[in-house]
């Protein structure tokens, strides 16, 4: 089994493009849409990585995130938020819960490929 | 020098009010004129027995000497000190300033209360920028939909050797992807229609101007048929005087142009098609800017999209704009450098055209003609003051045309690699 990513994101679609693009690399991939039950979704995956939407039914990234900081199994996962938003604000909000890397959309794939590689290291 | 230096005002004030020459004065309170000069213009400060004496003198108290309404202006000077410590004010002399010069005091006075008014009216938008409900859902909308079909398409593009499955599974995500962009971008393009209606009030006789031309829709069928200004503007009593002037010679102009192109003319050149100002200038003998101006002037035809008119100052600023179908123009300061209006600037006199698709609507293609009309009001040795007109006529999408990609402003465009970039967008790198 390769590295594995959690990809927590409501959009249909853009799991889908993600999922392809990141299986063909050799990733491990699983998928959750929902917000409010994502933090126990990482619990039960235990993934490499997590790629965070902030924008989620039933739970914001930021809450999430601060929950995954919280907690002594996943506070140092490394997590890569994505955001349609790119204001200085909320760049600096997401920093300041330990996020590891903030992407806004839209991104490329190779974007996502370098940065979740990156995140892991050689 | 203390606060009680402008108390010297209100001496010399109330000794001219009685019909005492400063000499008397000084003479009753056993001190010379030339100190009580001194006094008198703030330059000395006075308390205690000498004052009492002098309001004595006067028949006030001395209260009526030392307090003042110049307190609060007072306050305000050492607030706006306060605010801009690094111009350096002297706030141990504010006293004197405001009894030397009560006028430049109060003009700071006054910019003060009004850069606060304005930081509050920025600050105000801004937060509704950031923290609007319906805007900011339909922002995340678009570049949702956006980042999806961005991925589908590269990996479509990109990937060879992609099964068909996963191939007509993508180009069905690109199919119902770019639809639902489709209304994200009509939901985001209300919204900001709604703001647009919202705007009533006009902060710039520019704006005032602009708002009352939108009313006509810039058209005036009164001057079409010979009238006069004088008989419109008399309708427009919204408009504040600096307004009624620039509306006087906008009208002025347009009644002279209209006796020289007329509105059958102009109709019959965009019911024809594509219209190029320059023949048409060189078939009228009119100025180029002229037939740009009549073309934006005349009433919307059926089946037709409004013809949209830029018009431009010699340093960039848009001052006035007439919107029409795929093309934003920004509210305030500079466009987008590849506009035609920009390069007409540069080249005063040579008209430019140029078909254009504006990257924050993804609508039909524009096609826009440019010109800079020069003028010399200091004479031939004075400078050149160059203003630039600029007319949109929206088009049918031609594939084989080629286009320039253009944005509203730097700020706000989504290109990516713009050579013309003059500052970074706040909006993500391009789609």
């Amino acid at each position: 089994m390769g590295r594995h990513v959690l990809l927590i994101e409501d959009e249909p679609n853009i799991t889908e493009a993600m999922r392809f693009i990141l299986a063909r690399d050799g990733w491990t991939v699983s998928s959750h849409a929902d917000g409010a039950t994502a933090v126990n979704a990482v619990s039960r995956a235990k993934p490499d990585v997590v790629v965070l939407d902030v924008m989620l039914p039933g739970r914001s990234g930021y809450d999430i995130l601060r929950d995954l900081r919280a907690n002594p199994d996943t506070e140092g996962l490394p997590v890569m938020m994505l955001t349609a938003r790119g204001q200085v604000r909320d760049r600096e909000r997401a920093e300041s819960f330990g996020v590891s890397h903030f992407m806004t959309k839209p991104f490329s794939n190779r974007e996502v490929l370098d940065t979740l590689n990156s995140l892991l290291g050689p | 020098m203390p606060r009680s230096a402008l108390t010297g005002t209100r001496i010399r004030e109330r000794r001219t009010l009685l019909g005492l020459k400063q000499a008397e004065l000084a003479r009753a309170v056993e001190i010379s004129p030339s100190y009580l000069n001194l006094i008198e213009h703030n330059r000395r400060r006075i308390a205690g027995k000498l004052l009492g004496e002098i309001a004595r003198e006067l028949h006030v108290e001395v209260a009526q000497l030392t307090r003042g309404a110049e307190a609060e202006l007072l306050d305000q000077l050492g607030q706006a000190a306060a605010d801009l410590p690094q111009a350096g004010a002297e706030l141990e002399r504010s006293d004197e300033f405001v009894g030397r010069f009560p006028g430049w005091a109060a003009l700071v006075q006054a910019q003060h209360r009004r850069m606060q008014e304005l930081q509050d009216r920025i600050e105000g938008l801004s937060d509704r920028l950031s923290h609007d409900p319906r805007l900011s859902s339909a922002m995340h909308e678009v570049l949702s939909k956006a980042t999806a079909i961005r991925s589908a398409a590269s990996i479509l593009v990109e990937t060879e050797d992609i099964d068909e499955a996963w191939r007509r599974r993508f180009h069905r995500n690109l199919h119902g992807d770019s639809l639902a962009l489709a209304e994200s971008a009509q939901a985001l393009t209300s919204f900001l229609d709604s703001e647009d209606e919202a705007r009533t009030e006009a902060g710039t006789p520019w704006e005032e101007l602009e708002l009352f031309l939108e009313s006509q829709r810039f058209h005036f069928p009164a001057l079409e048929e010979g009238g006069q200004p004088g008989a419109v503007l008399e309708e427009a009593t919204e408009l504040t005087p600096p307004a009624q002037d620039l509306a006087r010679h906008y009208l002025e102009r347009y009644r002279r142009e209209a006796a020289m192109m007329p509105l059958d003319h102009v109709v019959a050149a965009l019911e024809a098609g594509l219209p190029d100002p320059a023949r048409l200038a060189a078939e009228t003998g009119l100025p180029v800017a002229t037939v740009l101006r009549r073309l934006a002037s005349a009433p919307q035809l059926p089946g037709q999209d409004p013809v949209g008119l830029v018009f431009c100052d010699g340093t960039g600023q848009v001052a006035m704009r007439k919107p029409t179908s795929g093309f934003l123009v920004p509210r305030t300061g500079h466009a987008c450098p590849l506009w035609p209006v920009y390069e007409a600037l540069a080249s005063p006199g040579r008209p430019v055209a140029r078909r254009l698709a504006h990257s924050s609507t993804a609508g039909m293609p524009v096609q826009a003609y440019a010109v800079a009309e020069p003028r010399w009001p200091f004479g031939s040795d004075g400078p050149c003051l160059s203003e630039a007109w600029m007319v949109l006529l929206p088009q049918q999408e031609d594939p084989k045309a080629s286009v320039l990609p253009v944005g509203s402003a730097c700020r706000v465009c989504v290109l990516a690699d713009c050579p013309a970039r003059q500052e970074p967008s706040v909006m993500a790198s391009g789609l």
